[in-house]
């Protein structure tokens, strides 16, 4: 047919643009969703280095001293053990990130494979195992996690699966109904009639066009699944002494708000500030991610 | 539409019996029993108290006697405020969390949904931004942080309002409300402004429009009822964080509700407290995501022929 | 006597990517109880046109640079907004293009025809609900609703498309305008349907002596109904004049071009049929969906019909026209022979060989004989992929290439659908519609099939880039002597392209033969209800045709 074998010219090739680099464009322009990256870059650093970083030791009592307005010395004051709270709350950051982080990844695996076999495999399988979400999601959640914590004890692992369980639901269903209208789409229609093999298709073309909205939902829960641990903690539920969290600190806050108002205010400040940072960057990336929005 | 509501309700009762095994059998395989955590208490008495309660029958036994008390709407005694049923106790705190409940989603829709629609008309100005700015910070402030803060502010420097009780002073009412309810008026604000935006981008709109219908007509009789749809299938959802939020609001503003007897009986083990307080609120939750989503079907005459039998 | 005068309206739109001309210098007239058609492809600024007259342009992107449109010597660009409800109600009334979701579908129809006049910005002309019942209820039976008092309280999705359109002109003549304006009104509607709804609207017009502005791309809608045409395109306007003298006699590039791309007449290429050959059999195909939303106890409703009982076959060479409109069941037809929805009954013999029952494992081989090509060329390629991507998957799955030769296979494909060899590495999105149609062609005879089917491949584009494709798979068709099914509900096209002609309804075959005998001679009544109802570019004959009912 033709000649395969040489070139006798290159032809420039222009240099196409992905959904992904149009979406990266789109996000840089949102300055309040780039401030929520910056947020939670910067968290994440501070929350790694801080046993390196932390101007005390965590431990660290003074007991003369007790609990002290903001100085020199203590940038955030000191708790009526006269521990810094600079210091307590870049520790506490750091076991709510971890909570979060973690418990997000657990309803995330679950939620994605839930989803993705409902979603592709469709029918009868699909119609029970989208029952049983229904189901679970009309329980109570709260009142059996309180349960399970009483219960059990106040386990860090099981603190993670527990709040995991919850946050997993709505993963499987933004998942499943993702999958379902992306199996409907012409083009993997066509990779069927090319013969394309499940697995082929799955991976090709299913799983890139899914990660959309599970970029979006999985950066919209890391917030949810902090406040659910800071609920817990802040109920003695959750974190237990001698660890501490954000809720765990706003809970010893409010039981001394009158004298020491900040002792309230500084990890109230940590834990709403990072969950504005972290909704506003989900918002953007929803934003950046839509197709119908233009990237100019 | 009420074979629908009846089929639900039927489908409802094993939901029900799954949360009350479940509940049962996690309670009592707690390590140690309701009354070890004591204080040092003579094993004699101890046991004594078991078997008053029953506690010394093999655990299926329990479950099954328990199923049927439950069946007969009663729940038994509390295990640690002696002389007082469970029924008793819940009756008590019903009324109470009912109300904070009530007062706090009156607070969370009409804020909640004034400001979405406010936003949604004009988007991308400021009266977009203001409401929706506030409405994040609704929703990163947690019941727990914005409730001491008021606390703080207007209870103990302005000294404006009571910060404790619930009915004794005049006022008292209002804080635990507003700390309740605002988390919940920050989403429903965001959910209405989404939901209006959508609806008004609507070919069926611009129609309106090509009418000579004005504007207010066009957001009142045309937009509203398609927008608010993602509120009316929030409310099963934020009914149930309604009654889990009322559990801290109750226990920062001292409140003799439910929820702060939840909390505490969990703490105290107090068994047959726990399980009867889990059923009856699981039923609450059960009943209002039944009510929510009949309101949703009914509002779209679509699905409510399809539920009815074709026509 | 004019009572609409446009001149020199601009209308730009103010993108992060720079000013739109969506309207550049567009001047036309209207006179009580004319028609003007306003017809050009898709971005041409019609539409944008004739809204910009009612003020229904999202305002922060568009704005009005220059022009008036004085109607009866009133400029309707610098009213107030009341001044503008009152044109709104008054004066001026648009219907629009998809009746699905141009009406509120929380009210009854009845709630939205009456509103223009229990809430009449003119304090004057407020109705009570009763007298505005009465008026509308008698606007429907004008319109063709039947039993209208009944229908009356009912909601828009109990309605078909074509009857929604009647209740959308209803609810646009309830107030009297004095001018209809008509956005491309018939475009989602069968074509039978089509011919029912042009008939009504140029009866109402008579009746009511309202002048009408026809938005079309289709030329051939228009030329029965039109007294005047305005051509645009990329904003400005190519030509005007009265419509004989546009469609006979027009000395317009861009016009000739519009009117030669429209499919006329039979296929002039040969047919190449080898009727010794049957490479497709179907034999009593049958295939049932259950239906979801509606359970029923009654066997015939559990069951959506798509294909009910359908036995043909395709010679080697041969292109089969199936034609039929929405619902008629040809697309799950076609997506069935190719063993992409599941046969409830029946077979499909391919070469001989019998292709129902196959495991998916059995059918890779057979699948890189057959083909698709689809209709939507937004939905048809994944946006992921790259052009080079896309095409060079199918070759390297079936090993009719390696790592080493693909790039050359993949730049002959491109040649051969006509696309720019530097193009590859785009992405679908970067691409027009017609070009990413051709990318779907290019994977189609990638793995160089025997068969391919081509599901309204293109309907989805405007009319001059509509024949540059079908003329491209013709000449691929030749080149590589394919066999093809083409299915479309456009019978113009159809036509044009096929051998034979296959007419399907509810599922069935109603008729089936050769394409000029067809077209000749129809025997069943549906289709010569379906051939009678094309629209031709061809006003005497049209407006013959419309007097003729």
């Amino acid at each position: 047919m033709s000649n395969l074998s040489t070139e006798s010219f290159v032809i420039q090739e222009d240099q196409g643009s992905s959904l992904w680099q149009d979406a990266w464009i789109k996000l840089s322009k949102n300055r309040l969703a780039l401030f929520g990256l910056a947020v939670l870059v910067s968290l994440i650093v501070i929350s790694l280095l801080t046993p390196l970083i932390a101007p005390y030791g965590y431990e660290e009592q003074n007991l003369d001293m007790g609990a002290t307005a903001p100085s020199l010395q203590h940038w955030l004051g000191t708790d009526i053990f006269g521990r810094d709270m600079l210091t307590r709350i870049m520790y506490g950051g750091r076991v709510s990130l971890m909570v979060g982080f973690i418990a997000t990844a657990v309803a995330l695996v679950i939620g994605i494979l839930w989803g993705a076999i409902a979603g592709f495999y469709g029918g009868r399988l699909d119609a029970i195992m989208m029952r049983i979400v229904d189901v679970l999601y009309a329980l109570p959640f709260m009142i059996f996690i309180i349960l399970l914590m009483v219960v059990f004890g106040r386990n860090i692992l099981l603190l993670f699966l527990a709040i995991g369980a919850v946050e997993w639901l709505t993963m499987a269903r933004i998942v499943r109904s993702q999958v379902m209208s992306l199996r409907n789409q012409e083009f993997v229609e066509a990779a069927h009639s090319l013969g394309l093999s499940q697995w082929t298709i799955i991976r090709r073309h299913l799983i890139p066009n899914t990660l959309g909205p599970v970029i979006v939902y999985t950066t919209l829960t890391i917030p949810s699944v902090m406040l659910l641990e800071a609920f817990l903690s802040f109920l003695g539920l959750g974190i237990q002494p001698p660890e501490s969290s954000w809720g765990l600190l706003i809970n010893y806050g409010v039981e001394t708000m009158e004298e020491f108002p900040w002792l309230l205010i500084f990890p109230g400040i940590a834990l709403s500030l990072t969950l504005f940072a972290l909704n506003f960057l989900g918002d953007g990336l929803r934003d950046a991610l839509d197709p119908r929005t233009s990237k100019d | 539409m009420y074979r629908f509501a009846l089929g639900r309700l039927l489908q409802a009762i094993p939901v029900l019996l799954m949360v009350i095994t479940v509940t049962f059998f996690l309670v009592h395989s707690a390590p140690g029993g309701p009354f070890s955590a004591d204080k040092a208490v003579p094993p004699e008495v101890i046991k004594a108290l078991e078997e008053q309660y029953n506690l010394n029958q093999p655990v299926w036994k329990q479950y099954f006697s328990y199923l049927g008390d439950v069946v007969q709407g009663d729940f038994g005694p509390s295990f640690k405020y002696s002389g007082r049923t469970v029924n008793e106790l819940i009756a008590a705190g019903l009324p109470i969390t009912a109300e904070l409940a009530f007062y706090a989603m009156l607070v969370a829709l009409i804020v909640g949904i004034s400001a979405g629609v406010a936003a949604a008309i004009r988007p991308n100005t400021l009266q977009d931004y203001l409401p929706m700015t506030g409405a994040m910070i609704g929703i990163c402030m947690p019941s727990f942080l914005l409730g001491p803060l008021l606390v703080l502010v207007f209870g103990i420097y302005l000294d404006w309002l009571p910060v404790s009780g619930w009915g004794d002073l005049p006022g008292d009412k209002i804080l635990p409300s507003i700390t309740l309810g605002t988390g919940y008026a920050a989403y429903i604000a965001r959910l209405s402004r989404g939901g209006m935006l959508e609806v008004l981008s609507q070919d069926y709109i611009r129609t309106a429009r090509a009418k000579g219908l004005s504007e207010r007509l066009i957001i009142v009789k045309h937009a509203l009822r398609g927008g608010l749809i993602p509120v009316v299938a929030f409310l099963g959802p934020a009914f149930a964080g309604l009654l889990a939020g009322s559990f801290v609001v109750e226990t920062i503003f001292q409140i003799p509700g439910l929820g702060r007897f939840y909390v505490q009986a969990a703490f105290n083990r107090d068994y047959t407290l726990i399980l009867g307080m889990t059923i009856f609120l699981s039923t609450l939750i059960i009943l209002f995501n039944l009510l929510s989503d009949m309101l949703a079907i009914w509002l779209n005459p679509k699905l409510r022929h399809e539920i009815e039998g074709a026509k | 006597m004019a009572i609409l005068e446009v001149s020199g309206l601009k209308v730009y739109f103010h993108t992060r990517n720079g000013v739109v001309k969506a309207v550049d210098d567009v001047s036309f007239s209207v006179d009580s109880g004319e028609t003007l058609a306003i017809v050009g492809e898709s971005g041409s600024g019609k539409s944008v046109t004739c809204y910009s007259l009612l003020d229904l342009l999202p305002k922060p992107p568009a704005r009005i640079e220059g022009g008036t449109a004085l109607f009866n010597g009133r400029d309707l660009l610098t009213c107030t907004p009341a001044e503008m409800r009152q044109h709104r109600c008054n004066d001026i009334a648009i219907i629009f293009q998809d009746p699905m979701t141009s009406l509120n579908p929380y009210l009854t129809i009845g709630e939205q025809l009456i509103e223009p006049l229990i809430y009449h910005p003119d304090k004057n002309k407020i109705q009570t609900r009763t007298d505005a019942k009465i008026a509308a209820i008698s606007l429907l039976d004008e319109v063709g609703i039947i039993d209208s008092q009944t229908r009356f309280d009912c909601y828009p999705h109990e309605f078909s498309g074509g009857m929604r359109q009647r209740v959308m002109i209803a609810m646009a003549l309830i107030t009297e305008p004095k001018l209809l304006i008509c956005d491309e009104p018939t475009t989602a509607l069968d074509v039978t349907i089509q011919a029912q709804i042009l008939e009504l609207i140029k009866k109402l017009q008579v009746t009511r002596n309202v002048a009408v502005i026809f938005i079309s791309h289709d030329l051939g809608v228009v030329a029965g109904i039109a007294d005047k045409v305005l051509v645009m395109c990329n904003g400005t306007v190519r030509e005007t004049g009265d419509t004989d003298s546009i469609f006979y006699n027009t000395q317009n590039d861009y016009t000739k071009k519009l009117l030669s791309a429209i499919p006329e007449g039979a296929k002039t290429l040969p047919n190449r049929a080898n009727t010794d050959e049957t490479l497709v059999e179907v034999t009593d195909l049958k295939t049932y969906f259950k239906n979801q939303l509606n359970p029923s106890k009654d066997e015939d409703k559990r069951f959506v019909k798509a294909v009910d009982g359908i036995s043909l076959s395709i010679a080697r060479g041969e292109i089969l026209g199936l034609v039929g409109e929405s619902g008629s069941g040809k697309s799950t037809l076609g997506r069935t022979i190719l063993q992409l929805a599941p046969t409830t009954e029946g077979s499909v013999k391919f070469s001989g060989e019998v292709l129902t029952g196959l495991t998916p494992n059995q059918l890779v081989p057979w699948r890189r004989k057959m083909q698709m090509i689809f209709q939507d060329p937004y939905a048809s390629l994944n946006p992921r992929m790259t052009v080079f991507e896309t095409l060079s998957e199918p070759l390297l799955y079936h090993g009719l290439a390696n790592k080493n030769n693909i790039a050359s296979h993949v730049r002959q494909l491109m040649d051969d659908v006509g696309l720019a060899q530097s193009q590859l590495r785009k992405y679908p999105h970067e691409f027009s519609g017609g070009q990413r149609q051709r990318i779907a062609i290019g994977r189609a005879i990638a793995t160089k099939p025997e068969f391919i089917i081509a599901d309204e491949p293109v309907s989805a584009l405007d009319v001059t880039i509509q024949a540059q494709i079908l003329d491209l798979i013709l000449n691929l068709v030749e080149k590589h002597n394919l066999t093809m099914m083409f299915i479309s509900h456009d019978l113009s096209v159809v036509r044009y392209i096929s051998d034979r002609v296959v007419i399907m309804n509810k599922g069935v075959i109603v008729e089936q033969g050769d394409t000029e005998a067809l077209w000749g001679s129809p025997q069943q009544a549906y289709t010569k209800d379906l051939l009678a109802a094309i629209p031709l570019a061809d006003p005497k004959s049209e407006r013959a045709r419309i007097s003729n009912r």
